[in-house]
């Protein structure tokens, strides 16, 4: 997402005798280092040396138990705390030769910070770590499902803001049709066609009636909530075992994955939809780096016109990706609903749309990048809750507000430097 | 394959771009379609090129009659076409940007990376070019980028090639290399359509010329024209090629320029390090291919720049730091190279963008009172005296042709005493017979003892009004040299090269392609 217009220039300054690249700024290692630091002193040297952290390392549905493993909190928490500060280092490497730091450093950064606060914190506690790797996962997949569609979008051009409303009426629709039908998987499949139908909008008003992107976006968002609301309260709650019990997709553990050590109960433990996430991120991720249909796309999103000149048909492309957007949106809807909930709740998706921008902004516009960045602000998500119950001495109203102040640094561009696609948010229009 | 355009007519609203035009293009020739900025020309090609559909008139090859929705048509049909901004996509490496549209594959839909790599290195070397499929074309210069532009189409096996305006962006020397690969592009059966404005050019590489005036076909014409029948037949009357100039007499320095460096908005250095005289009575001219630090460089001299370091100083004032109306004010007349945006203000009459600058002064205003009658008395004078070709003084800048809206700018500067003139591509998409008017206004402004500072990418400009020459390339001035410098030398030292060893390879390399015609010129 780039709301800011491009600068007119002059013919004659658009063209460079060099490297047009922007130089990485030193923003990004300078925070990392001062962040560094202060998780060396609180986390690391301020801790009582005899306390000992312990995750616990196996779950019940595992055949192979592994012990619990103890940490000593302080030497934890110290290297956890030094590695930041390697990461900090090797992203100050990477500016001094004005290379581009790579996206694993600040994501890697981020979570090896807030490790380093988890191990602080739960000093003298035990915390299942597969349980808190998969409380991670589940609370960031709706967001990579909306920061897929949101790189679908703006790859091609089109700034979607709309991801908020599409998530909600995957969640709507989700939760009714398998209500009403009885099954969950027809609520499954009608969740993507309401995430289609609001892409549909935006793909007419901003693609053929050239409206401004971000008001139709905004506008689609409180259409989605108006209606949704309305339909909760007159119709769901009054009748809320025909229209409102859809219940949940059970968990299908995969043989085998499931034993691997820590992540398998996380990750292959799971719902149908999150390893529908798995196959969407791999997917998009492929077609849009490796094939001839990705290449086209990122034109359209970078250079419309010389797209055009090669015969591509530019506004054709922008129209597929956001209806294909709209439906990646559609499946992380039902995840509220059919994945974890069990019933629709008005306003449900509570700004994971927009945390779901921000996060394919911190992941640089890739699948997996998004894919990372969910996942870390699904972490900081997850951290609240766990560090909630064991009574963390950081008060809670303070650890609610760790994702968005998250997301608030990675939009910032702390994270490095973002280049959105140089068209995104552009019109194209013929003479 | 045989080109023919039938009565091509597009016009955009009212206005008509192209009218009924005919042209032929003969297979394996080069030919040159020749005219002024605004003639019609790229929008001839971009219509022969299926990006602009015509409103009439028929596109016909090899005497069929064809029909291009859209420029993926035209390319099937042979057409390739490099157009005058390039259609690269920056991010993208020489090899993607190829391929896009004509994708190799394998296993279906994946790209074949490796293919497309060894196309490219086969057309590179085929045609002498050093270009590395790995490369990123944000990263590769513009000479280079161009010649990507020319593998694309080549690559799709294109029979006749347009070229839009493709010296616009090279010194002489990339431009003579440039003509020599049009020349065995030729040898090997394609045809070339050489869109232009320079007469120098078209007449070292043309086989035929079409001249299109005011987007109509006024001719064609053979190579051995003159150049002053070919400038006669683009503007419509005979021109004169040659400013009359008096020898200079310069007097004390006026701007002293040191150590000057610009940074942009993205932090990159874009001036660099600049030291640069300009006396009173001279004229000053930067050289160098556009993108070069000049526009940066004068920016920063009039207080239009932000991230500047050095010293400005006029007339030993200390003049870095003021804004621009201080600057205005201490006798600095400037002529923007965007004319239309910075220049003026189109929506104004032409009498108020004539006292742009003077409108809160006696005679023009007092206190907070401001005197139409006085504007207007005025902007008839100066309207009679630089020649502007309006409806009246109370038409809008808007309406004005190019020409005529630069003669307003270049009045409204002039009208009030100066130290310092600095004029900006003042001749950019103006017509011939302004460019004569201005030039001669520009000499007589440095008669009159203020220091000129010109900047210009075409070599022509520079050679006919400089008394010296600063070469600027990536950011730095190259060098200061005299007025009557070789052009072979002063292109070599647009491409940085050192004066000395400009002037030594220029002499070993003997004349170029170019510069034969001076020497024809003199005989
Ligand atoms: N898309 C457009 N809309 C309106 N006017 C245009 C458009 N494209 C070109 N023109 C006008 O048509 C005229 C011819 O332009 P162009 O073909 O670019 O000239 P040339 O290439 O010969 O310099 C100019 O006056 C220009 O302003
Ligand atoms: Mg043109």
């Amino acid at each position: 997402m780039s709301t800011a217009t491009r600068e007119r220039l002059p013919e004659s300054s658009t063209i460079q005798q060099g490297p047009l690249r922007k130089p990485p700024t030193w923003k990004s290692p300078i925070i990392m280092g001062v962040l560094g630091v202060v998780a060396l002193l609180a986390f690391g040297l301020a801790s009582n040396a005899g306390d000992t952290s312990t995750f616990g390392m196996s779950t019940g549905a595992q055949r192979l138990q592994i012990p619990a493993l103890v940490l000593p909190t302080r030497p934890a928490a110290i290297v956890l705390s030094v590695l930041c500060l390697v990461l900090a280092a090797v992203a100050a490497a990477a500016v001094r030769v004005k290379r581009p730091v790579p996206l694993a450093v600040p994501i890697g950064f981020a979570a090896l910070w807030l490790l380093a606060f988890l191990v602080w914190s739960m000093a003298g506690e035990q915390v299942p770590l597969p349980g808190l790797l998969g409380g991670t996962l589940l609370l960031s997949v709706p967001l990579v499902f909306g920061a897929l569609s949101g790189v679908l979008c703006e790859r091609s051009g089109v700034i979607n803001i709309a991801i908020e409303g599409q998530l909600l009426a995957g969640a709507f629709a989700s939760a009714l049709m398998a209500s009403v039908t009885d099954s969950l998987w027809i609520g499954l499949v009608m969740a993507p066609v309401a995430g289609l139908l609001v892409a549909v909008l935006l793909a007419m008003f901003t693609i053929k009636y050239v409206v401004d992107q971000i008001i139709v976006g905004v506008v689609l968002n409180v259409l989605v909530v108006g209606l949704t609301g309305f339909l909760y309260g007159r119709v769901l709650v009054q009748n809320a075992d025909v229209f409102n019990q859809p219940g949940t997709f059970s968990r299908i553990p995969i043989p085998g994955l499931i034993e691997i050590p820590v992540l398998g109960p996380a990750l292959f433990n799971q719902t149908i939809i999150v390893y529908l996430m798995y196959v969407a991120v791999i997917v998009t991720q492929v077609a849009l780096f490796r094939t001839k249909w990705g290449l086209r796309v990122r034109a359209v999103g970078e250079h419309p016109k010389a797209a055009d000149t090669v015969g591509i048909k530019v506004n054709r492309i922008r129209v597929q990706n956001v209806l294909l957007g709209g439906v990646v949106a559609g499946f992380g809807g039902a995840f509220f609903t059919l994945g974890s909930v069990g019933a629709f709740g008005r306003e449900m998706t509570a700004g994971q749309g927009f945390i779901a921008l921000a996060a394919m902004i911190f992941g640089r516009w890739s699948p997996v990048g998004a894919l990372f960045a969910a996942l870390l602000f699904g972490f900081a998500n997850q951290l609240q809750g766990t560090l909630g119950a064991l009574g963390s001495p950081i008060p809670s109203e303070f650890m609610l507000m760790a994702p968005y102040l998250a997301t608030i640094f990675a939009v910032a561009g702390v994270v490095g430097r973002v280049r959105a696609p140089a068209a995104d948010g552009q019109p194209y229009t013929k003479a | 394959m045989k080109l023919e355009l039938r009565g091509i007519t597009k016009r955009f609203g009212s206005f008509t771009a192209n009218d009924s035009i005919d042209l032929v293009v003969e297979p394996g020739e080069i030919h040159s379609l020749l005219g002024e900025n605004g003639a019609g020309k790229s929008t001839l090609m971009n219509v022969l090129y299926g990006l602009l559909q015509p409103d009439e008139g028929q596109v016909v090859i090899d005497g069929e009659r064809v029909h291009f929705d859209g420029p993926g048509d035209a390319v099937a049909a042979g057409i390739g076409m490099v157009h005058q901004h390039f259609m690269l996509v920056p991010v993208f490496t020489v090899a993607e940007n190829v391929m896009l549209g004509y994708e190799y594959t394998k296993g279906g839909q994946f790209l074949d990376h490796a293919a497309a790599r060894q196309q490219v290195r086969r057309l590179s070397e085929r045609f002498g070019f050093d270009v590395d499929p790995d490369a990123l074309v944000e990263d590769i210069p513009v000479g280079v980028q161009q010649r990507v532009e020319i593998i694309k189409a080549l690559a799709r096996d294109a029979k006749v090639l347009i070229l839009d305006e493709p010296t616009a962006v090279l010194t002489p020397q990339e431009t003579d290399e440039l003509i020599a690969i049009m020349r065995e592009l030729k040898q090997s059966g394609t045809s070339i359509v050489f869109i232009t404005h320079k007469l120098r050019e078209v007449r070292a590489v043309a086989d035929r010329i079409t001249v299109i005036r005011r987007g109509k076909v006024v001719g064609t014409a053979d190579p051995g024209t003159s150049e002053a029948e070919l400038a006669s037949m683009m503007v419509g009357r005979t021109v004169q090629l040659t400013v009359d100039k008096q020898p200079f007499a310069p007097k004390g320095e006026v701007l002293q320029v040191e150590d000057l460096s610009v940074r942009d908005d993205l932090g990159r250095t874009v001036v660099d390090g600049v030291s640069l005289d300009v006396r009173g009575g001279e004229i000053v001219a930067i050289a160098g291919v556009q993108g070069n630090g000049q526009t940066e460089l004068v920016e920063a001299i009039v207080g239009l720049g932000e991230d500047i370091s050095g010293s400005i100083r006029l007339q030993g004032k200390q003049i870095l730091g003021l804004n621009a109306k201080e600057i205005i004010d201490l006798g600095v007349g400037y002529v923007p190279e965007d004319r239309s945006h910075d220049g003026l203000i189109e929506s104004f009459t032409v009498a108020e963008n004539l006292v742009l600058s003077q409108h809160d002064r006696a005679p023009f205003g007092s206190g907070l009172l401001y005197h139409p009658a006085k504007v207007k008395a005025r902007a008839n004078e100066l309207v009679g005296e630089f020649d502007v070709r309006t409806q009246g003084v109370e038409a809008t800048a808007g309406s004005l042709s190019g020409g005529n809206q630069q003669k307003v700018v270049v009045a409204r500067e002039m009208s009030r005493p100066l130290k310092l003139f600095v004029a900006s591509q003042p001749t950019r998409g103006v017509d011939v017979g302004s460019i004569e008017f201005l030039h001669n206004r520009i000499v007589a402004e440095r008669d009159h003892g203020s220091a000129v500072l010109l900047v210009s990418t075409e070599l022509d400009e520079v050679l006919a009004l400089a008394d010296r020459i600063a070469v600027m390339y990536r950011g730095r001035v190259v060098g200061v040299v005299d007025g009557d410098t070789p052009r072979d030398v002063l292109g070599l030292m647009m491409a940085g090269v050192p004066e000395q060893d400009a002037r030594r390879q220029a002499a070993e390399q003997g004349p170029t392609a170019l510069t034969v015609q001076d020497e024809e010129a003199r005989q």
